[in-house]
Order: structure tokens, then C-alpha cells, then sequence
């Protein structure tokens, strides 16, 4: 079972300031860590592989530090890639990358916690021509096809796919491990390599990003029936 | 020509009415893509055309469907509901045909006639300003972000459609309904959510009961749930736990770290009980109350009964 899990290295978002005259955000110096349910997906494919046997390859836009993490966790080797387009251009990138390797699954985060915007996945499925099933809270293998159960609105829904496929996971599907001290110190013997892709145009220009004003009442009350009367007239 | 789709008729009435907006600055149509359902509605909500198509909203036929309208039409403009399908089709079809999209964009203006948007970024603490590098320009709108508007007297044209469709690559097995109790916490219209201010697990039962007088779910904070463990995390409010956009929020006990604001950023009205006068929470509410949580919610619970 080869598995190829993306994973998006992003500012470490609680940290980021915000600049008191253009209202910018301000990330030099703040760290950077890998996406929530992209460590979610990382995993899902961890435990398939002790489950199949296999190979796990992290495909990371980050750094290195980022890949020694991946590689610390489990992963058998990590690929690294700079991660400056937009998702048009890293669907394109990672596309690029996947058809020269060996894959049965390709797993992602649902989205990533600094975008939110949910494309990856989708994208990357789309330019694979593989079936892609999405939002999974549970999955497992049976006889060359994926099972999922799908966490959508308001139903769960059980659905499968012939392999090669791609599935996004939420981040109930399971508890990331952290690794040892043991894993941490052993990953740095695994292979990382550090490709520059061609540079992506990309679909979206970003003409500004700014901080959000807080716009609330901020009304300090001073006793419970005013409060209650308040939450009844508000629910 | 503005192509709308939604799976959801009141998010595809909402995509219409922002739709018309824009399509009435551009001087341009709005044609409704119905897949598998009955289309008059959609025109009485602000379509010029309907293409109906006779199929399922599975998103491998959605993909296809639209693909093949956006080929033969070539639309300027497709506005798509983001639900969780919406959300999945949207990128694939911007894949399929190279260009960019935006996901749950919240403002909409033209300049020179092309789109530009706003969505949010970096945790829900910004917002980006954005416009496409070709066209189509798709975007996605979150539900329940913006109105419909019901017009009974407009008139329009249903057109049966009949695309060419491949056989879907997934296949469905078996769906369940949600039970209440287990209803995703970001479409919960209320939700009372709980923080470290609660000093053992057994007293979840008093923010339990405020949430059920409530009719609402109940929320907690990151160390509730990731740290003490004493609520599953579907329960976890934030922005590495959930995100939600309830009309009511009762943060208790939450000291109002910037990874739950940013969390609860959509929400209507905000109401923090906290017993530290200088938490950060009351600089981020509508209505605070300063006291002790277990004098307050028992009070509280006993007058909303």
C-alpha cells in the first residue's frame, strides 16, 4: 500500500500580530507547525500502514522542520516543496509531483486551518482523474476499494471508492500520536527531498489581507434577570 | 450569463439573491442550475432561466453537469452553495477549467466589471480581498449568510437539459440522520459552551441543563477538550476545534484565548459569565456578567424555567 499524504506547514496563527497602522498581518519570526487535520490525514495513513504494511510518503509544502516531524511520527520519506501559490497552483504542483510516484491512496486534511478554503483535496483528485471522497470520520480498506463514513450537514454517509482514490479526513477520525524522543532522534536518518518547483501562476490574485475589526457591545451587566431577559430575547 | 447552483433550495434562493445583485449591475442573466428537482421556484427567486437536468446531486454527476453548461455557455460568473458538497464540486469544476475560485466569500462588489470578493483568512482573523485571473470567476457563499428574495411575479424559461454524464467513481452505501445530540456544533442556532472556570467534570451537568432550557448544544473551550478530556471533541469550539456561526453564544468560564475568538467569530450575539473582570472575553461579547459561574447558572436556569 503506497500512501501519499499532504500536508500544509502554516504560521502557528495564535501568534500573529497585528500591524497598529496598516492593520496588517505581522508573521516574521512567528513559528510555523503543521495544519491540524493535515496531521489528522498523516495519521489515518500512519495506522493504514501498520495495519497493510506500505510506504508513507509526506508530500509537505513547509520546511524541513515540518518534514522531520512527519518523518519523527512515521512517515518513510517526506518531500518538500515551497508552498507560495494559491490553490490552483499547488493543485497543479502536487499533481505534477504525484503522477512521477507510486500512490494506492492520497490523503489530505479536509482544509487547512489557515485558509479554510477546503480545495486541495478536490483539486488534486480532479487532476488525477482518481475518485475522491471527502470529509471522512472513519475509514478503512477491503479488497482494493476505500469504505468511508462521510461527515456531511446533517447525515453521515457511508461510501466507498476503488483504489486509487483520495480522501479528505475531519480531525475526529483519530488523535495524532506525538512522537518519541526515540522516533525523533531515528527520523533523522530517513530521506527528505527538496524539489523547486516552476513557479504557478495561479487563478486568485490577493489584493489585501487586514485584521477584523471586533465589533461587539461589550455591555457589562450587572444582574441575572437582566441577563436572562437578554439570552431570551437574543435566542 | 451568472450560472447559480445549490443541492440546498434555501442556500440556492440566497445564491439567487445575491446573484441578482450582481447580475443587475452587469446587466447580465441569471441562469439557475437544477439538478434533480422541481425548477419554478428558482425563477420566482430571482432566475431568468432554469436548466433543469434530470439526476442526482452525487458530486461526480454535480462536476459533470456543470462542466458541460459552463462549455456550452461560458458563463461569467458561477455562484455556488457552500455546503459541504458545494464546497467539494466548487474547486474540482476551478480545476477542471484552470482558473481560481473562492470559497465562502462574504462580500461581493464589480470593478470594471470583474468580481472582487472577501473572505476570510488566517484563522477568521482577517479578511482577504480577492479577484480572479480568468474566467470564470467561481466563488462559493456560506448558508444562511444572506437573504432570498421571493419575487412571485417574475417570469422565466425552464430548459431541459440532458448532458452527457459518466458513471459516478464513488458509490453510496448507506446514510444516517443525525440525531440531535450528535448535529454538527457549527449548525447548532445556540450553544452554551463551557471553559476552565468549571472546576470538575461532574459539574458539566449545570451547563447541560442551561443548554437543554436553551433548547441549544453544548461547546467547550481547548482545554476541556484537549487537555481535560472531560468533553469529546466534537464539542470543541475554536479555531483548531470547530468553528461556529450560532445567533447565540454563552461562553462560561472561557477566559477568551484568541484561538476561541477567532472560533466564534460568527456568531451573532456573544454573552460571557466569568468571574475575572480583566478576562479577555469581556473585551470580545455583547453582554458579560461578571460572578461566579455556580452562582450564576443555577439562578439563570431557574429563571429561564
Amino acid at each position: 500500500m503506497d500512501i501519499i499524504v499532504c500536508l500544509k506547514q502554516i504560521f502557528d496563527l495564535g501568534k500573529i500580530m497585528v500591524d497598529a497602522a496598516s492593520k496588517r498581518p505581522i508573521t516574521e519570526g512567528v513559528a510555523r507547525k503543521i495544519s491540524d487535520f493535515d496531521k489528522n490525514a498523516l495519521e489515518e495513513a500512519l495506522r493504514i500502514k501498520e495495519k497493510h504494511g506500505g510506504n508513507v510518503l509526506a508530500l509537505i509544502g513547509g520546511a524541513k522542520d515540518a518534514a522531520k516531524e512527519a518523518l519523527a511520527m512515521g512517515a518513510n520519506e517526506a518531500v518538500i516543496y515551497s508552498a507560495d501559490s494559491d490553490s490552483l497552483g499547488t493543485a497543479i504542483i502536487l499533481t505534477e509531483i504525484s503522477h512521477k510516484m507510486k500512490y494506492d491512496l492520497i490523503l489530505c486534511g479536509e482544509a487547512s486551518i489557515d485558509e479554510f478554503s477546503f480545495q486541495i483535496g478536490p483539486r488534486l483528485a480532479q487532476a488525477l482523474e482518481i475518485p475522491v471522497l471527502t470529509y471522512a470520520r472513519k475509514m478503512e480498506l477491503k479488497d482494493n476499494e476505500v469504505v468511508v463514513e462521510r461527515n456531511l450537514e446533517n447525515r453521515y454517509e457511508v461510501a466507498k471508492a476503488r483504489l486509487p482514490a483520495l480522501v479528505t479526513v475531519t480531525k475526529e477520525i483519530n488523535e495524532p500520536r506525538i512522537p518519541t524522543l526515540l522516533q525523533i532522534l531515528g527520523a533523522s536518518k530517513k530521506k527528505i527531498t527538496e524539489i523547486s518547483p516552476a513557479k504557478q501562476e495561479g487563478g486568485v490574485e490577493t489584493l489585501s489581507i487586514t485584521a477584523i475589526e471586533m465589533k461587539r457591545k461589550e455591555v457589562i451587566l450587572k444582574d441575572i434577570e437582566e441577563l436572562a431577559r437578554i439570552i431570551l430575547s437574543e435566542k | 450569463m451568472i450560472f447559480i447552483y445549490s443541492e440546498d433550495t434555501e442556500t440556492a434562493f440566497e445564491c439567487l439573491a445575491k446573484g441578482r445583485e450582481i447580475a443587475d449591475s452587469l446587466q447580465s442573466d441569471i441562469a439557475a442550475i437544477s439538478i434533480g428537482r422541481d425548477s419554478e421556484d428558482y425563477i420566482s427567486y430571482g432566475a431568468d432561466k432554469v436548466y433543469s437536468i434530470d439526476s442526482e446531486p452525487q458530486a461526480d454527476l454535480v462536476v459533470d453537469c456543470i462542466s458541460s453548461l459552463i462549455n456550452q455557455y461560458k458563463p461569467e460568473i458561477l455562484l455556488i452553495g457552500g455546503t459541504r458538497l458545494g464546497k467539494e464540486v466548487t474547486p474540482r469544476i476551478a480545476q477542471k477549467f484552470g482558473v481560481g475560485c473562492a470559497t465562502d466569500c462574504v462580500d461581493f462588489s464589480l470593478e470594471h466589471e470583474k468580481l472582487i470578493v472577501k473572505r476570510f483568512v488566517l484563522g477568521g482573523r482577517f479578511i482577504a480581498t480577492q479577484r480572479f485571473l480568468r474566467k470564470p470567476q467561481i466563488v462559493t457563499i456560506p448558508p444562511r449568510r444572506f437573504g432570498k428574495r421571493l419575487d412571485a411575479a417574475r417570469t422565466g424559461e425552464i430548459i431541459k437539459t440532458i448532458p452527457k454524464l459518466a458513471e459516478p467513481k464513488t458509490q453510496v452505501l448507506e446514510t444516517k440522520d443525525k440525531t440531535p445530540k450528535e448535529l454538527r456544533i457549527e449548525e447548532a442556532d445556540i450553544i452554551v459552551s463551557v471553559g476552565r472556570g468549571l472546576r470538575k467534570k461532574e459539574d458539566l451537568v449545570l451547563i447541560e441543563s442551561l443548554a437543554k432550557a436553551l433548547g441549544g448544544v453544548v461547546g467547550c473551550s481547548r482545554s476541556v477538550a484537549a487537555d481535560l478530556k472531560w468533553l469529546p471533541e466534537e464539542h470543541w469550539v475554536g479555531l483548531s476545534g470547530h468553528k461556529v456561526k450560532p445567533k447565540l453564544y454563552i461562553a462560561i468560564g472561557i477566559s477568551g484565548q484568541v484561538q476561541h475568538i477567532a472560533g466564534i467569530r460568527d456568531a451573532k450575539t456573544i454573552i460571557a459569565i466569568n468571574n475575572d473582570p480583566n478576562a479577555p472575553i469581556f473585551k470580545a461579547c455583547d453582554y458579560g456578567i461578571v460572578g461566579d459561574l455556580y452562582e450564576i447558572v443555577p439562578k439563570l436556569i431557574e429563571i429561564l424555567k
